[in-house]
């Protein structure tokens, strides 16, 4: 008992020694192994120690709301746009950007692999109904591939029992999509470091729609005023610094780059 | 089957090499679940003792409650627990939600009605037989309970091991509450689940392999601790 006690007290004192703060980042950002990159880094420049909590877009934007977290990296533009115009943060801020992929089984039944543009390869697999194992969690992700179909002419809400939404993070429908051999859209980071691949391949990629823009959210003092706002701001500062330019840019899996940094920075 | 060879085979080298995460992980999973244990068992054996004991009128709702109580959500659990400690809920001024303090808070919810149903089971037949004793001898209700308490502490043991049972190896409430914060709220539950999400089966099953190893010595060590007590009825 005391030994748990002496346990917790430690673990307190630890924790209060580096200034810390919670940021709220996406999967599909976590699961790219960016983090375990810039986390150290960012220690070492600003001595912030940075807790991630890993959540879907939507999550993450409701614990902004809520003032839980004092950050939040995300990719869902206009829900990103709603959540300043709201009040909820005080900006945006453009990070970095990675785009998503079509992935699906070699053998390809919906022959999307050739298709020229993102609607086309969508509409190739709706008509065929091959299976499509979709986020189904209101993540950026998922939000992502609903307005795909939009713009392809289809709406999700009508699909068959082809179309399933598994309301799951991305490793969880990719782990899905490869039990079934499906189609999934993923980002291309998730996709890259997924280590149950199985018989799917990477079919579709390239379409500027397809684009996946990060952006920084610091969480609105005025609002809550116990947000650290100051490390946020540091925070800010340095992942659109140079060095996290060189960090972003530098960052490879398999020789291929994952990230661009497009951050404007300050003059 | 290959992917069950590759996570005993990963539990092996995490073990052997004493991997720092590791360690730091299933430390916490250790602190988490026995403070909540402690906690938990000083509410609800005393609790389980009195509801045996006592004759009142709401006593037969009051056990049926808890047992259903019992097999109680823990993702529901979670949910309402972090939305009570969350900055905009009414206790989020002490800024605990993300901390291990919430997850602990979420697992005393959960195991208290089990502790305490499993405690009522049990003290209900001890009370059966000291029941004249203890009247004679003109006891208080407080003694009564201490007297059934310690004769009772083998069955005792067991209700609380099954609370440990629950509690280290729940993860959707301390997922919830928690946030899965490396080097801050990581526990071994919560580390499966992300290592299976991410698709690295073997890394997942490897720890899952030393949470069923973690659960195995603790009980083990619990056994050997009390048997040092002859005296015990049984």
């Amino acid at each position: 008992m005391i030994r748990i006690f002496a346990c917790l007290a430690a673990l307190w004192t630890g924790a209060a020694a580096a200034e810390t703060m919670k940021m709220a980042v996406t999967t599909s950002f976590h699961n790219s192994g960016l983090s375990e990159v810039l986390l150290p880094a960012i220690a070492r420049d600003t001595g912030l120690d940075v807790q991630l909590l890993v959540v879907g877009t939507g999550q993450a934007l409701r614990l902004g709301e809520a003032g839980d977290v004092d950050a939040i990296l995300v990719h869902s533009k206009s829900a990103e746009e709603a959540f300043v115009a709201a009040g909820f943060g005080t900006h945006r801020r453009e990070i970095m950007y990675n785009d998503f992929v079509i992935v699906g089984p070699l053998s390809d039944d919906a022959a999307i692999a050739g298709a020229g543009a993102a609607s086309d390869a969508l509409t190739a697999i709706a008509q065929t109904e091959t299976p499509f194992v979709s986020r189904g969690d209101d993540s950026g992700t998922h939000k992502k591939e609903r307005a795909l179909w939009e713009a392809a002419g289809y709406n999700t809400a009508a699909f068959g029992d082809w179309y399933k939404a598994v309301g799951a993070g991305m490793g969880a429908s990719l782990n899905t999509a490869s039990s079934l051999n499906a189609y999934i859209l993923a980002d291309r980071a998730s996709w890259l470091n997924f280590g149950n691949k199985g018989d799917l391949v990477l079919l579709f990629a390239g379409d500027p729609a397809l684009f996946n823009q990060y952006a920084y959210l610091p969480v609105n003092p005025t609002r809550h005023p116990h947000v650290k706002s100051d490390a946020a701001e540091k925070l800010e500062d340095w992942l659109t610094s140079d060095a996290a330019k060189a960090l972003i840019d530098g960052y490879m899996i398999d020789g291929e780059a994952l990230f661009t940094f497009n951050a404007k920075q300050a003059e | 089957m290959n992917d069950i060879w590759s996570g005993l085979q990963a539990a092996f080298w995490l073990l052997v090499t004493l991997d720092r995460d590791l360690v730091e992980i299933t430390l916490r999973s250790l602190q988490v679940s026995l403070t909540a244990l402690v906690i938990a068992s000083v509410i609800a054996l005393p609790l389980g003792t009195w509801l045996a004991i006592r004759r009142f009128r709401f006593r037969r709702a009051v056990i049926a409650v808890l047992n259903a109580l019992m097999g109680l959500p823990p993702v529901v659990v979670g949910l309402i627990v972090y939305l009570l400690l969350s900055r905009s809920g009414p206790f989020g001024v002490l800024g605990l939600l993300f901390t291990p303090t919430a997850m602990i808070i979420a697992q005393v919810i959960i195991i208290t009605p089990l502790i305490a149903s499993i405690t009522h089971q049990a003290m209900r037949e001890l009370w059966a037989e000291y029941h004249d004793l203890l009247i004679s001898l003109n006891t208080s209700n407080w003694q009564r309970i201490k007297t059934l308490i310690f004769d009772g502490r083998r069955a005792l043991l067991t209700a609380s091991l099954a609370g440990f049972g629950r509690a280290i190896g729940e993860v959707g409430a301390i997922m919830i509450v928690g946030g899965n914060i490396d080097h801050a709220t990581r526990v071994l539950t919560t580390a499966i689940a992300l290592e299976t999400g991410k698709g690295d089966f073997a890394l997942a099953l490897g720890l899952g392999f030393v949470l069923i190893g973690l659960a195995l010595v603790v009980n083990f060590a619990i056994h050997v601790l009390s048997r040092t007590e002859r005296e015990g009825r049984w």
